[in-house]
């Protein structure tokens, strides 16, 4: 197979494909999540936790007083790898296209150096976050092959999609082929790795809010 | 203010401040009276002398642990495990790690037996990897070796839930996750004995009803106030932990004191005056419910409007969270932390304060009254009417640090040497204000500082609030 007819394939059948997979596993984690019911609380909330977990939502997003301080790297490197990441995947005006011919929707692209910029911010911030894994005892401990794996998944889309862009390789058409493949490959395995936290996190912060609110505790 | 250091008692009467329910824990548990057997004396000692091997029923026991981590795991907790990126953050929130630095204290790795029973129990993936034998069975063993991380090294602070970014409630999983280590037989044997106490004198400290008498009888006296003991219709019943009646009977003295004053009409229960539950910091929440349930029949034989939670961690959140919960119906009665009533008598003009307190002034937020509770700006408005010097540690409030001793902690003598250690926060928050007079709302907070401050040599006043206020009572 050449690199244009592995470039042909992953464009159309392929995408569709991991598309289609990816769609099917998170709607089966959350069938697994949702479906094990959650029992009413009987006892009378402080205040009307309506709005508690939406907020909480938004707020979990900023570190709480004297922790960005506590573990620097962790909220930075996560920070830049997620906005770069986001910048990237989502205002490189090619990546809008190929949004338009899947979901019919369209938003106004950044400019290519900018997400130039953005992309190189993010795979730099992995890389960080990698050799902080591999030194912080407390990652150390908690990291197991699925942490690997999903730092892999996550790089590999970043890394082609750079060298792509720079044409660092020779061959366009495989660097690019590549590019979309592992993108693909991504979308198949996020839902059964940890990654699926860009899913589950809402459920989960939801869920947090939703208790601390009802006891009159913002969280 | 009588001391606790003047008194000594054995360890294992102690009772201690702690656990939140996953709002529904309680009643996950309860079809499961598994945890019976703590009520056999001896039980678990004789057994820990033997090799795990040489246990009878031991497999049992395990297998009813997983049953229990299976019954217990529902869509909030299955979000969480879900959600985990491993970033270890919550390490940094938790006191046990910040003062040892050792990653085994990380909050979330404390799950990981019950994290393992969500994965291969409830997800795609893992019953495939299960059934192919690629999963690594969560074994009784590995319960064992779990349980010091589960009750040493938690007081269910809840801090570290908190600040997980993902939005994990971490502790509300602890306490989830006690449930099958109690069943399974892996909790320590300090808070088996306050359980087995509980249940069956009425107290975890084994106090009973004369002992209550006796401390009336000497408040009544020391105050020249009268207490009602069993009166019907009262507005409050008032209810103690067993540190106030041994230690701290003034709480009591104080109560009447603002009661009287504010023409509240109170009293106490011969059936029911011990507000501390073992069972819930154990993980039993059929004994839970029982402790509970002696108290709402009080409250509802007496006919009583409001039930007050001591200055008791633990008791608050064991009555006003999982209360009603762990009975499975909603309570006739309101459920109120006695700051909650002050405050609100305060705000109504039936409590006027006067009189300052010279000197500058901290505030100690015990963690299932202020995060877990909700009760953390009615100390500060109290507090300021009378302490123009109040000043707040940092991390005060919903983000306080704990003592090192609630739940369950200060009643498990196992845990007596890490708690220690553990104190070194409250230890640098207090030295860092630089100030010499701390105020808290939990007996149980008050008795491990004090027993810290002593260890520490650290020249520190512990005062209630409660007694405080009614000690600046206005003469109108």
């Amino acid at each position: 197979m050449t690199g244009l007819e592995l470039l042909i394939w992953a464009r159309g059948p392929g995408l569709v494909l991991a598309v289609s997979l990816c769609i099917f596993g998170v709607i089966l984690r959350f069938i697994e999540i949702l479906a094990l019911g959650r029992k009413a609380d009987l006892a009378p909330p402080r205040q009307s936790s309506a709005g508690s977990g939406w907020r909480t939502i938004a707020t979990r997003s900023l570190p709480p007083p004297g922790m960005l301080r506590r573990a620097p790297l962790t909220y930075l490197g996560g920070y830049v790898f997620h906005i770069g990441m986001a910048i990237a995947v989502f205002f490189f005006v090619p990546h809008i296209e190929l949004f338009r011919g899947l979901f019919g929707l369209r938003w106004p692209g950044l400019p290519n150096s900018l997400v130039d910029i953005a992309a190189l911010a993010a795979i730099v911030a992995l890389l960080a976050l990698l050799i902080g894994r591999m030194v912080d005892p407390v990652k150390r401990l908690l990291t197991g092959a699925g942490d690997w794996l999903a730092w892999a998944l996550t790089f590999a889309p970043l890394v082609t999609g750079y060298a792509a862009f720079h044409h660092l390789f020779g061959n366009y058409t495989l660097t690019l082929a590549l590019h979309i493949l592992s993108v693909e490959l991504l979308l198949v395995l996020l839902p059964f790795t940890k990654l699926f936290h860009a899913f589950s996190l809402f459920l989960a912060r939801w869920y947090n809010g939703d208790i601390a609110g009802r006891k009159g505790v913002a969280t | 203010m009588e001391s606790a250091r003047g008194v000594r008692r054995p360890r294992h009467e102690q009772e201690a401040g702690a656990p939140q329910g996953g709002d529904a824990t309680a009643r996950d548990c309860r079809r499961r009276p598994t945890t019976r057997w703590l009520l056999r004396p001896g039980r678990r000692a004789r057994e820990q002398e033997r090799p795990a091997a040489a246990r009878p029923r031991r497999r049992a026991q395990g297998a009813g642990g997983l049953n229990a981590f299976k019954q217990v795991i529902d869509a909030p907790v299955a979000s969480f495990f879900a959600s985990c990126v491993h970033c270890g953050l919550c390490a940094e929130t938790c006191l046990f790690y910040t003062e040892t630095g050792d990653p085994q204290y990380t909050p979330i790795h404390k799950l990981e037996p019950l994290r393992r029973t969500w994965q291969q129990e409830y997800t795609l993936l893992g019953r495939l990897a299960r059934l192919v034998g690629l999963a690594k069975p969560v074994t009784d063993a590995e319960l064992e070796a779990w349980s010091p991380l589960v009750y040493d090294s938690c007081t269910m602070c809840g801090r570290c839930s908190m600040v997980c970014p993902v939005g994990n409630d971490i502790t509300m999983m602890i306490r989830k996750m006690r449930e099958g280590m109690a069943a399974a037989g892996h909790a320590p044997e300090g808070l088996v004995t306050a359980t087995q106490r509980s249940i069956q004198s009425g107290s975890p400290a084994g106090v009973k009803w004369v002992t209550v008498q006796a401390q009336i009888k000497r408040m009544q006296k020391q105050f020249g106030i009268s207490i009602p003991v069993n009166q019907e219709n009262a507005d409050y019943l008032v209810l103690m932990s067993s540190w106030e009646i041994l230690n701290y009977p003034e709480y009591l003295g104080a109560v009447g004191r603002i009661f009287n004053k504010a023409g509240a009409t109170w009293t106490l229960s011969e059936h029911a005056y011990e507000a501390t539950n073992s069972g819930m910091q154990i993980g039993a929440s059929d004994l839970a419910r029982e402790l509970v349930g002696r108290i709402v029949k009080a409250a509802e034989d007496l006919k009583v409007k409001c039930v007050i939670s001591p200055e008791c961690g633990h008791a608050y959140t064991a009555i006003r969270w999982e209360g009603p919960n762990l009975m499975g119906r909603r309570f006739g009665f309101e459920v109120k932390h006695i700051l909650e009533v002050l405050d609100d008598l305060s705000r109504t003009g039936r409590l006027k304060l006067k009189g300052s307190i010279d000197k500058p002034v901290t505030y100690h937020d015990p963690c299932q009254i202020s995060r877990r509770g909700g009760v953390h700006q009615q100390p500060r408005t109290l507090l300021r009417q009378f302490a123009p010097q109040f000043r707040e540690m940092t991390d005060s409030g919903v983000m306080n640090w704990c003592c090192g001793g609630g739940g369950g902690v200060s009643a498990n003598e196992r845990a007596e040497p890490l708690r220690i250690i553990s104190f070194k926060r409250k230890k640098a928050q207090i030295e860092e204000l630089g100030i010499s007079t701390v105020v808290t709302s939990c007996a149980n907070c008050r008795v491990v500082i004090e027993e810290a401050l002593e260890h520490y040599h650290m020249d520190v006043e512990l005062l209630g609030l409660t007694e405080l206020v009614a000690e600046h009572l206005a003469e109108d």
